[in-house]
């Protein structure tokens, strides 16, 4: 078993909150999301069974939105957004210094397992652009020194 | 945390005080007593009419009536009937209902069981976008201190009345902000819109007869219950009434949030509140309710921000995201950033919806690049044309509307590329 008896506890409250069982997907995938890293194919099993319905349709969900994953990721996710009003504030040269930094390109995991980079749409931050966020942690009124310095403390 | 708007008004009064996120600093600002009104002193017909009175329209961008649309909701309540929280802000341009989210989520929470009073729904699912963890966190807070106090739950204020709130998180797809996509998504599959109808005030959340409002319009709700219809179109125009939080983003000099009433003139919100253009540079054009509105070139800035005058312009207030642009960019870049914004968004269940977005984001990718033909900008309408009011949902016209809107006011640009060959603004932001 992947899913483990603290999630699958946690899972079970989700679905009481729903009049039917499938409405507690997104917030399974969140929550085993936070012990795994990452959707395997074992896991969608697992969720399958606990959703009863078929693998298919969690990958199906699992595919569909961008805060899923259906690869391992890097331990931490590293996302700068480049929409309009950021991209106007200078999000893109951001993104390039700190792929440059990082050494590897958007889309991409540091080899040490480290960080995955990503730049993601409109994070409704617009008005503090550039900005990138860590996880669940916003980062706003960026420039590229305290970019590199947040990027350096993630162990 | 976000900070509090540069001008305030009745929603936002108190946002810069952290207390106000609580149940006790709330309380202390005469939080709750519009729900006791409403729930002690009149019946739902009662406060539907109020809100119809009043004029609300909805704040999450296609600008509906909420009492209208509160009425649609069956009278029987031979089944459960559901009410919806729309906290998937993914509009880019637009950052309020995170401020009040953070910073009012009692505001909010107080206008839904008034909302599910009105409704005779039993319970609200709050749809937040998955981005918005940290403000998720801030109103589950807020949801439980209101179970402990017997604000919810099921009697809420002792009144026999029941009803439950629900936090959902999305998970990063801006189709989930359209409310069938939204829909789809609460019920754990896909974001891809409905067919309409059946409606959701028929056919909603799981089956049940459900309304969705967004987080602003809830929060105007409590005002308008405590003070009255006369008092909130006080504010605003004769025809769209109340305040508005205004987010201004890009080329500016005070990028933020305003509170101001709607009908306030484009101009002197770019002008006045935010300062106007950054030293040296002039604004050139003003994206005017978010990134789906068609944008206004500077001449046509002296516009009242009410649907009844923008539409006049071509535009729609939208979400109220103002985004400048000013004299260093170029516009055919701004199309290639909006083009594929849509393309990578769109839920891929509509042929022309699909295949518009990826045609016109490669065909404003060549004409970026300097190989594109003058009969590629006529091509590009052409496909507007095809997408707009073609498909399930609304997300296509949206995708048209701003290159139109981009075309009609600087075709200049698009040509500049196509007959030289390469970008005339050498200091527009690179992508």
């Amino acid at each position: 078993m992947v899913i483990s008896a603290e999630t699958r506890a946690a899972i079970d409250a989700e679905i009481a909150k729903y009049p039917k069982r499938r409405g507690a997907l997104l917030p399974a995938l969140h929550l085993v999301q936070k012990q795994t890293g990452w959707i395997s194919p074992e896991t969608a099993q697992e969720l399958a069974a606990i959703f009863e319905i078929h693998p298919i349709e969690v990958m199906e969900v699992v595919t569909f939105y961008n805060m899923f994953y259906d690869r391992p990721q890097g331990r931490h996710h590293v996302y700068v957004c480049t929409n309009l009003p950021c991209s106007l504030r200078g999000a893109r040269d951001l993104l390039k210094e700190i792929e440059q930094h990082l050494g590897i390109e958007s889309g991409e995991t540091t080899p040490d397992g480290r960080i995955t980079l990503g730049h993601e749409e409109c994070l409704g931050a617009c008005a503090w652009a550039p900005m990138l966020r860590i996880g669940a942690q916003y980062h706003e009124n960026l420039d590229v020194e305290t970019a590199k310095r947040l990027l350096d403390e993630l162990k | 945390m976000q900070k509090a708007p540069f001008v305030t008004s009745y929603l936002t009064e108190h946002a810069g005080d952290d207390a106000f996120a609580t149940l006790a600093g709330y309380r202390a600002r005469g939080g709750w007593e519009a729900a006791r009104k409403a729930l002690t002193q009149m019946s739902p017909d009662d406060v539907v009419n109020l809100v119809k009175d009043a004029g609300l329209q909805g704040r999450g961008g296609a600008g509906f009536g909420t009492g209208m649309k509160w009425s649609f909701m069956p009278k029987a309540a031979d089944k459960p009937k559901y009410l919806v929280c729309n906290a998937d802000e993914s509009e880019p341009g637009s950052f309020k209902d995170r401020l009040l989210l953070e910073r009012a989520p009692h505001q909010m929470l107080e206008g839904i069981v008034i909302g599910a009073w009105a409704t005779g729904a039993s319970k609200t699912f709050v749809y937040v976008r998955g981005e918005y963890a940290q403000p998720a966190d801030v109103l589950q807070r807020a949801i439980d201190e209101c179970y402990a106090e017997g604000l919810l739950g099921s009697d809420v204020m002792g009144t026999g009345f029941a009803h439950d709130v629900v936090v959902t998180r999305g998970a990063g797809a801006y189709i989930c902000g359209e409310e069938t996509g939204l829909l789809e998504s609460l019920e754990g599959k896909k974001g891809q819109p409905r067919k309409k109808p059946p409606f959701p005030a028929q056919y909603g959340a799981f089956g049940m007869p459900t309304t969705v409002n967004n987080v602003e319009t809830f929060s105007h709700v409590p005002h308008i219950v405590k003070n009255g219809p006369a008092w909130f179109k006080g504010f605003g125009t004769e025809k769209s009434p109340g305040t508005t939080i205004f987010g201004v983003s890009g080329l500016v000099q005070r990028p933020g949030l305003y509170e101001l009433p709607l009908g306030t003139r484009l101009d002197e919100i770019v002008f006045q509140h935010a300062g106007g253009p950054l030293p040296g540079r002039k604004v050139r054009g003003v994206i005017p309710g978010g990134m789906s509105m068609p944008i206004l070139p500077v001449s046509q800035l002296d516009v009242p921000m009410a649907n009844e005058f923008l539409r006049e312009r071509k535009t729609m207030l939208g979400t109220g995201g103002v985004m400048v642009i000013d004299d260093s960019v170029c516009m055919v870049r701004v199309a290639c950033v909006v083009t594929y914004f849509f393309r990578d968004e769109s839920c891929g269940q509509c042929t022309q919806c699909r295949e518009g977005t990826g045609w016109l984001h490669k065909i404003v990718q060549r004409i970026e690049r300097g190989a594109g033909s003058r009969e590629d900008i006529d091509i590009l309408l052409d496909v507007c044309g095809k997408m707009e009011g073609q498909t399930i949902c609304a997300f296509a016209d949206a995708a048209a509307w701003p290159v139109q809107g981009l075309l009609r006011h600087f075709r200049e640009d698009f040509e500049a590329h196509v007959e030289h060959g390469k970008c005339p603004f050498p200091q527009s932001f690179e992508l």
